[in-house]
């Protein structure tokens, strides 16, 4: 039980403490703006793209694949970035991670707190990408047929999942002194590319299909699409033959591999940089 | 490890302001062949994304040539990050380095600083920006189709030219700025690479629109080199490339001009002050 709270202490007060980072630069007007203003021109190099092309039809099922995709993949950025950042910035930005480790706390949770502090503004991102899409794009989206329970489920443990994914960053980070700082962008914009988020995965080179199939996030994208828009994300080959509980069941079991891989990894890195001196390593680079 | 010379002779003038230039230029000219895993994260990194608007494309069934602007527009973003993470933040850097103010008191002109940092630069940017152009040319097939060389050559250097002069005007701004400047250097991105067309011609944006993106020199000179380079780029252009080039050439002249005024005010405010070198990090 103690150890119970002493995990929960550990991830509320960092989630407390990751929002205060995230958001107390500047006031909240301008917080908002910002935002709103990187995701929304994210979203709308995508649609400038596609609408140059399919001449302003955004009523395609392939739009709502792309669109939606896209905007649910914040939450793999964030997230899972957002863990690893945690390291850079107590580390080499405010140099407080030696006091971090000696606090009373369990560290992955810290860093998990961290990471999903960034939940908030995602979530933020996510409503204004999806509201602009329904007001602006005729994005095929009708509210009244989301499956509910399907897109809460698949959100929440795709959350835990990313977490996951951050933790085994986190660790790898724990051991870098050079491009720590783009290692992040690097497994983000893997992942961009292989899950199918913007693009169905039969697009890809035969080759290299078999990646995307065993990326969590692939089944979780698709899951997300099914729960939100349903008849369209299965105009789409990929997982058609496979049903929401099978879907979920995979996702789940990847989740749990990478869970377990992620607990293992970041205990070899963090007794790893423990022996080397790493967890004050200040490296200016 | 060789050592440069040590200096025994006291230089001033132009000497001394091309010894700052080449003394600012160095570190990132040598560091590259130093530091060879940028080969890895600056290649490889942007390859990604790239690759993912190609895919898009090819998904919607868009024209070939579609693929090759991607290729063009994302090499062009490692110009875009130099300029905003090397040239417009890093006085911010050096600041919070506690340098700033040795760069302040060091006899060589500070604008001859900015101009290494700018040479510097561009020289290892442009290597980037090259592998990543033969890189993504080679594995999505994309054919060239180009008119004018020495035009194209002529577009790049002189949208260069207004864009490290850009970056030069807005390292003392975002020095000025302080704390805010890394994040408006993490929200001149997407916003950018979305109002400067870096994945798709701008001539679909209605007209004023494609004007405002134009004060961003990237914007023009990809738009030129995407109507030098490609096939069907003439007729997706947004006005004529000797226009183009004109608008770049005053670009620049404006921007360096402008880099020259801030930096004096920036020295002075230094000066007067006593505050601007102090780190608040």
């Amino acid at each position: 039980m103690n150890q119970l709270n002493k995990f929960f202490r550990s991830f509320s007060t960092a989630a407390w403490l990751g929002w205060k980072i995230e958001s107390n630069w500047t006031d909240p007007f301008l917080f908002s703006v910002y935002s709103i203003i990187k995701p929304l021109a994210g979203a709308f190099i995508l649609v400038v793209m596609y609408g140059v092309i399919a001449k302003g039809n955004f009523s395609t099922p392939i739009f709502a694949y792309l669109y939606i995709g896209n905007a649910f993949y914040r939450y793999v950025g964030d997230v899972v970035t957002g863990v690893s950042w945690a390291i850079i910035d107590d580390r080499e930005h405010y140099r407080t991670l030696k006091y971090v480790y000696v606090a009373p706390i369990s560290i992955p949770f810290y860093l998990m707190g961290r990471g999903i502090a960034r939940v908030v503004t995602s979530t933020f991102s996510v409503l204004v990408i999806m509201l602009v899409g329904v007001s602006f794009l005729q994005l095929n989206f009708d509210i009244q047929k989301v499956d509910w329970p399907l897109f809460l489920v698949t959100l929440v443990i795709g959350i835990v999942m990313l977490a996951m994914l951050g933790l085994i960053l986190a660790g790898i980070t724990l051991m870098l002194a050079q491009h720590q700082y783009s290692i992040g962008d690097a497994v983000a914009g893997a992942l961009y590319l292989f899950s199918g988020a913007i693009f169905p995965l039969e697009v890809l080179p035969a080759w290299l299909r078999p990646v995307g199939y065993v990326i969590p996030v692939s089944y979780w994208l698709e899951l997300i699409r099914r729960a939100l828009v349903g008849n369209i994300a299965q105009a789409f080959p990929t997982f058609t033959g496979l049903s929401n509980i099978q879907l979920l069941a995979i996702m789940v079991g990847l989740a749990v591999v990478f869970g377990v891989l992620a607990v293992f990894i970041f205990r070899l890195c963090d007794r790893m940089a423990r022996e080397r001196g790493l967890i004050d390593l200040t490296t200016n680079y | 490890m060789q050592m440069l010379p040590p200096v025994n002779k006291r230089y001033t003038g132009w000497r001394l302001f091309l010894m700052t230039v080449w003394g600012r230029a160095y570190p990132r000219v040598v560091g590259m062949q130093r530091e060879r895993s940028w080969i890895l994260f600056d290649i490889l990194l942007p390859m990604l994304g790239v690759s993912a608007y190609v895919f898009v494309y090819r998904a919607i069934g868009a024209p070939e040539d579609y693929v090759g602007f991607v290729i063009v527009g994302g090499a062009m973003t490692a110009f875009w990050m130099n300029v905003m993470w090397s040239m417009a933040s890093q006085l911010f850097w050096e600041k919070e380095q506690g340098n700033l103010a040795l760069y302040i008191i060091a006899p060589g002109p500070m604008m001859a600083s900015l101009l290494g940092m700018a040479i510097g630069g561009l020289f290892a940017t442009t290597l980037r920006a090259a592998a990543i152009i033969i890189l993504g040319s080679l594995l999505f097939n994309v054919s060239y189709a180009v008119t004018n060389l020495p035009l194209m050559i002529l577009v790049f250097f002189v949208a260069m030219t207004a864009l490290y002069g850009m970056g030069m005007a807005t390292s003392s701004l975002f020095l000025l700025l302080s704390r805010e400047a890394w994040h408006i250097a993490n929200l001149a991105q997407e916003p950018i690479y979305l109002l400067s067309g870096f994945y798709f011609p701008i001539k679909n944006y209605p007209f004023w629109i494609a004007a405002a993106g134009s004060l961003i020199p990237l914007t023009l000179g990809l738009d030129a080199m995407r109507q030098l380079a490609f096939t069907s780029g003439p007729s997706l252009g947004f006005i004529s490339v000797p226009l183009e080039l004109g608008v770049l050439f005053v670009l620049a002249v404006i921007f360096l001009f402008i880099s020259r005024l801030l930096l004096n005010y920036m020295e002075k405010l230094a000066v007067r002050e006593g505050r601007l070198t102090e780190s608040r990090a």
